[in-house]
């Protein structure tokens, strides 16, 4: 009752605190004092501190299932266990959205203590940029999705989180993800600033790299524990489904990437300063169209909680007004800076990085349009389509293949004007890649031409990278581990998809199912009882060709509240493949619907992820750039 | 005559506009081949001709319909007006059930049956799909 009170009113003050920050910034800005005033920090502190407070008083609410509390009463139950109750907090619409709003005023005190030596009048307009987008934020929450509506009379329980969100990984996934997320509304907000200040050169390069980085590391992780979750809940036994909630967070992450290489152009060469500008927009507008396409109920999926058309247009005016607001900014002040940029040679690091962009553009281009073609033809027409995987993979997997080699080579290349070094040596590589994905490939697929050209350029960056991880000096560190792993992922993906294989059948207790020499039983069901759920649990045999035996045991939960039934799958997981069981009960007959799939290198799927945001890990706490 | 670099400017422009054609076109062509329509079962009792591509079709399970073997799922999908029935050799999601929507992908077999080769999962049961809603009138 109390904390409902006061994680309202503190959001009320953080508000205030949003308008007072721009009155005394825009009074700041034309002062002649060297450094920020005092006063701004003191402010920005203050807001946060509100915000916390709020968000603290909110999760108290779900903890003590304080059920006065309209999102706790819709979200929890009081046999729900703590830690859930907890992850409840922004497992919700409302929640969530708090969530954003703490991260936003997070990043931009911590943006306000780390760019120290940056000057006044920028640190001040990023503020101020920043400001606005917390202004809307805040009026957003306030106005369309209270997280503090107030219930009388009192209910005695709660409606329960829906149980696929219970889960560890899905706890940790939403933070993660929005600091990602939200990482880019700074890099928004000081891009814009150093564009009016024309002060886009190498030092906001070196600058604004660490937040490109931090974000596009959060990014990455909270990508793939999205992944992981769906691959053993959702019982597909998949890694990624190209649904629309997915590309939405694919998208901006395409074009962070794209942004991090070019502000490695920028930060030495002092070049494509458009392009990091127009990146940078384009990274939040998208950040935010996943926001606005989640929660508007546009898109159908977990994420799309009660669909209210009223948050839809909200975030879309606002999102609009941003879009305008910031191309505005970017012609009326953006000048190309001609003083210091100097054209390079075609063969050279920007050079790659730049066909790096255009190859990042291409596969943004095309999840884009496979995410908004259904939603543009349902809204000019009556007819419903879906676009299935098969336009991803059909569109991306021909240009992986020279976006690999391209990955392989372009990394070796000088500044300004290189040369291709050690011909003999990448000469020798690719011909070990050719014949060793040809005699792998030779007898386990037919469509052999593509696969070898796909894996073999796989490979290509695989040695070339591994080469460096070993004989060079630790020089680019950061950049080879990410490479590395982006060719371990590839590699991990195409022979997982090459050679998985899947049985999926009908069987009772007691039956036996057998393929292949190997041999399916389903011994017996056991019953088990936890404080929110009756669970099934199976007991499965599984004796494969050589007679090795494994047992299995997946789950079916039935929850309580809601009423909802949901299979938790069995997973084996070794360094060479994953055996994935995955059991449904079809309602009213004694048959269980099974599927059992045995994936190969599946962890690899994830190590080679981890990897790759370990570089980005390495580079974030490198000192600077050696010349 | 212009300049080298003019000339140069020129080739690179023409290059761009070339494979941003080219993108265009081959997005434009595998959108063609792998969009999948949603159909309702009136919708496809009043198909003139019947389609070979694949498509969705949505709707409610017929309560009594779903009959169960080792390797098949029968039932009977109904929008209130019309109906289909579905064979389905697959996994079967958990709120797969008599009296609840569904989506179910696949092939026309003809206009009474349907070769699923998916069925969709929804994540709540009280979940809807839009299309569902839209094909069996907001009942």
């Amino acid at each position: 009752m109390l904390a409902n009170q006061i994680g309202y009113y503190s959001l009320i003050l953080g508000l205030l605190s949003s308008f007072l920050l721009c009155a005394i910034s825009i009074k700041d800005f034309n002062k002649n004092n060297k450094g920020v005033n005092q006063k701004i920090f003191t402010l920005s502190f203050l807001q946060l501190t509100f915000v916390v407070v709020s968000f603290l008083s909110l999760i108290l609410s779900f903890i003590n299932s304080d059920f006065s509390n309209e999102t706790v009463f819709n979200n929890s139950h009081t046999t729900k266990p703590l830690f859930y109750k907890i992850s409840g907090t922004w497992g919700n619409h409302e929640g969530s959205l708090l969530l954003w709003l703490l991260v936003l005023t997070l990043f931009i005190f911590l943006f306000l203590i780390k760019s120290r030596e940056q000057p006044k009048k920028y640190r001040i307009l990023t503020l101020l940029f920043q400001q606005i987008i917390i202004i809307g934020f805040f009026l957003f929450v306030l106005m369309t999705s209270n997280p503090f509506n107030f219930l009388f009379p009192t209910p005695n329980e709660g409606l329960g989180l829906n149980p696929i969100l219970q889960d560890p990984v899905l706890a940790i996934h939403p933070p993660i993800l929005y600091l990602g997320y939200v990482g880019s509304s700074i890099i928004f907000s000081a891009s814009l600033a150093a564009v009016t200040q024309n002060y886009i050169s190498k030092e906001w390069g070196q600058h604004i790299k660490k937040w490109v980085l931090a974000s596009w590391i959060f990014l990455t992780i909270g990508i793939m524990l999205g992944s992981i979750w769906a691959y053993y809940e959702l019982g597909w036994g998949g890694f990624w489904f190209w649904d629309p909630v997915e590309n939405v967070s694919l998208m901006p992450w395409l074009t962070l990437t794209a942004l991090l290489h070019c502000t490695l152009v920028l930060e030495r060469r002092n070049d494509l300063t458009s392009w990091v500008v127009i990146l940078s927009i384009t990274t939040f507008t998208l950040s935010m169209c996943g926001t606005f396409l989640v929660r508007s109920g546009i898109l159908n999926s977990v994420h799309t909680f009660a669909s209210d058309p009223t948050r839809g247009i909200f975030i879309l005016i606002f999102l609009f007004i941003l879009i305008f607001l910031s191309l505005g900014i970017f012609f009326l002040f953006h000048k190309e800076n001609n003083k210091d940029s100097n054209s390079f040679f075609w063969l050279s690091k920007e050079t790659s990085i730049l066909i790096n962009n255009w190859f990042m553009m291409y596969f943004l281009a095309v999840v884009l349009i496979g995410t908004v073609y259904p939603i543009f033809i349902d809204v000019i027409s009556v007819e419903k389509i879906s676009v299935g995987p098969p336009f991803y993979h059909k569109l991306i997997t021909p240009f992986l293949a020279p976006f690999l080699l391209f990955m392989a080579f372009g990394s070796k290349l000088k500044w300004i004007k290189s040369k291709i070094e050690e011909k003999k040596l990448l000469i020798m590589f690719f011909i070990i890649s050719v014949t060793l994905t040809f005699i792998i490939l030779e007898n386990i697929t037919t469509d052999l031409l593509f696969y070898t050209v796909l894996i073999s350029a796989a490979f290509f960056l695989f040695f070339t990278t591994l080469k460096e991880l070993f004989l060079k000096k630790f020089n680019n560190i950061s950049q080879t581990i990410a490479h590395f792993g982006f060719s371990l992922f590839i590699l991990a993906v195409l022979f997982n998809s090459i050679l998985s294989s899947e049985i999926i059948t009908n069987i009772k207790v007691g039956e036996k199912y057998n393929y292949n020499k190997s041999e399916i039983f389903f011994k017996k069901i056991e019953e088990k009882q936890e404080s929110n759920f009756n669970s099934i649990v199976g007991y499965f045999k599984i004796t494969d060709e050589n007679s090795k035996v494994t047992w299995l045991k997946p789950e079916l939960r039935f929850y309580n509240q809601p009423i909802t039934i949901t299979s938790e799958a069995d997973i084996k997981t070794t360094l060479l493949d994953d055996k994935f069981l995955v059991m449904n009960l079809v309602k009213g007959n004694e048959y269980f619907n099974i599927r059992y799939q045995i994936k190969p290198f599946m962890i690899w799927i994830w190590i080679s992820i981890l990897l790759i945001s370990i570089g980005g890990l390495l580079s974030l706490f490198k000192k600077k750039y050696e010349k | 005559m212009y300049g080298k670099k003019v000339k140069l400017r020129f080739v690179f422009l023409v290059l761009i506009l070339a494979s941003v054609i080219l993108i265009v076109f081959l997005v434009l062509q595998s959108l063609k081949e792998n969009v999948v329509y949603f159909q309702s079962p009136t919708e496809i009792k009043s198909l003139v001709e019947l389609d070979k591509k694949k498509i969705r079709v949505g709707g409610m399970v017929k309560e009594q319909s779903v009959f169960i073997n080792s390797n098949e799922v029968n039932f009977i999908i109904t929008d209130f007006k019309n109906e289909i029935n579905v064979i389905y050799s697959g996994a079967v999601p958990n709120l797969f059930s008599e009296g609840k929507g569904v989506v179910a992908e696949g092939f026309l077999k003809d206009k009474n049956y349907f070769l699923a080769t998916k069925i969709l999962a929804k994540h709540d049961e009280n979940y809807m799909p839009p299309e569902v809603k839209e094909a069996i009138g907001d009942k």
